[in-house]
């Protein structure tokens, strides 16, 4: 598969009152076309900056990222980004909020991609509310199919599923795995979570504590649909959780 | 049925008050001050000859005119200052500087620049209401949630675009709360000017009712009834807090 993302050497520090704060450190590595990539790594280390500046909401201080060989400099409709919290629209229906971004194509072609991505994620129905009259679930379905609509290269996910419960983060994993086996896309996702990483990546990096460093990298080498509960799951679970520090018997 | 009780404490306060009201002019024996059966007389008389109708509609019509003026002024410098740092950091000090001069203390500039007539009044309307909309629809902009204008841009949309589809939709709740604050200053300053400079309006027919013998039943249903007109335009403006556009601000 030809490399889609390059990150190279990336350097990032805030300014602080405290002081400069170093959060990424000689980052370094390759996303390939359609792989999906998790990003684990402790509270704080630097997850959701990294995955800021691979999208192009912030410049590294140091260092490179390229999509397809051209260097990233801003955010654009080539990779969406779907945030923790959630930014669908709540002043526009979720026909509207789809149509967002469409734009070059004519209201009658806007209106039918926003329906067929709204059916996709199972938002038939749906399509006049608004995101106050959603639940949890069903704004994230709109999120995702507002990202999806663009058609765009890449998904830049930000712990997508995390403010979900167990049984409804369990079905948008089975749910976006659906999707990406009806489209090619390329995938960055960041979570806390290790098992959703394993449940859904193709290869994992976990980063040290911050400033992040890229600690190690695991393949996942399961074919889809995963059995967590296997024991080639439960073993690259406990080997994760190690090198994250974590007692696996009492993860 | 449900309504009825939940109206009914405040009725019954008000209830009390009236009675309260009531039996202190009737044991002080006061000659002046009248009692509420009084003010219900001298409201009817008002209404009857017309001169109620003629006052309510003078302050109506400035309020109207002075406060869509300052909507057409405040709302887009609101915008304006709000998303343009630069309009921002060059108006924000001399707002802040106006905004604490009590509209009452322009009147006598107001006389000097437009005279005794319905210019004044407008023009103290206008700078009384525009104040807590420009700063109301700015801090709307400024404190629109930094996930949707991240959103917008990482769709490639314009400047105009995010402007027009989530810069104004985002600060519309916050521009009708300036709306409301607005016209209630308004409302406010239209019966004090009236008071100083005017021959028509409901402030004026407090003061004529005094000045022409002492007909205090007349200025009480005066303020009665700017105090009703008053709860009857927030209740307009309340209105637009259930567009469909702004709902989700109030939902959850």
């Amino acid at each position: 598969m030809p490399v889609k993302i390059v990150v190279q050497d990336i350097k990032k520090t805030f300014r602080s009152d405290k002081g400069p704060l170093p959060v990424l450190e000689q980052l370094s590595f390759s996303v390939c076309d359609g792989e999906l990539v998790a990003v684990v790594g402790p509270s704080g280390c630097g997850k959701t900056t990294l995955l800021n500046v691979i999208a192009g909401f912030d410049q590294p201080d140091q260092g490179l990222v390229t999509i397809d060989g051209a260097e990233k400099l801003e955010p654009s409709s080539q990779g969406i980004l779907i945030s923790q919290h959630g930014s669908v629209f709540p002043w526009l229906t979720v026909q509207q909020n789809l149509m967002f971004g469409l734009n070059g194509h004519a209201d009658s072609d806007r209106e039918k991609l926003a329906d067929h991505y709204a059916a996709m994620v199972g938002l038939k129905g749906f399509e006049t509310s608004y995101a106050h009259e959603l639940s949890g679930g069903m704004l994230k379905r709109a999120e995702l199919a507002r990202a999806l609509v663009v058609k765009p290269e890449i998904l830049y996910m930000d712990e997508p599923f995390s403010a979900l419960d167990a049984l409804m983060n369990l079905r948008m994993r089975n749910e976006l795995l659906r999707i990406l086996s009806e489209e090619r896309h390329t995938v960055v996702l960041v979570t806390h979570d290790v098992e959703e990483a394993i449940h859904l990546a193709d290869r994992i990096m976990v980063l040290s504590s911050r400033p992040a460093t890229l600690q190690a990298v695991f393949d996942v080498p399961f074919p889809h649909p995963r059995k967590l509960s296997s024991r080639g799951v439960q073993e690259l679970k406990v080997a994760i959780l190690r090198e994250l520090g974590v007692d696996s018997d009492s993860a | 049925m449900q309504r009825l009780k939940r109206l009914l404490p405040s009725l019954t306060v008000m209830a009390v008050l009236i009675a309260a009201w009531w039996l202190v002019v009737v044991k002080t024996q006061s000659v002046i001050f009248p009692t509420p059966w009084q003010v219900v007389t001298g409201t009817g008389e008002l209404m009857q000859n017309g001169v109620l109708w003629e006052h309510i509609g003078a302050s109506l019509f400035r309020v109207g005119s002075g406060f869509l003026l300052a909507v057409a002024f405040a709302v887009p410098l609101g915008l304006w200052m709000g998303w343009v740092r630069g309009a921002f950091t060059t108006l924000n000090p001399i707002f802040q500087m106006l905004r604490p001069i009590s509209p009452i203390a322009w009147i006598p500039i107001a006389i000097l620049w437009f005279g005794v007539g319905n210019a004044s009044p407008i023009f103290l309307i206008f700078i009384s209401s525009i104040f807590p909309m420009v700063v109301q629809t700015t801090s709307g902009v400024h404190t629109i949630e930094r996930r949707y204008l991240r959103a917008a841009a990482n769709f490639g949309v314009s400047r105009a675009t995010v402007f027009r589809r989530v810069v104004i939709p985002a600060a519309l709740p916050q521009i009708i709360v300036g709306m409301r604050i607005g016209l209630g200053v308004a409302w406010l300053v239209v019966v004090a000017a009236e008071m100083i400079a005017l021959r028509s309006g409901l402030g004026f027919l407090i003061i004529d009712s005094r000045n022409a013998g002492n007909r205090y039943d007349l200025v009480i249903a005066a303020m009665i009834i700017i105090g009703l007109i008053g709860l009857l335009l927030d209740g307009l403006m309340r209105l637009l807090e259930g567009l469909k556009a702004v709902q989700w601000r109030y939902a959850r």
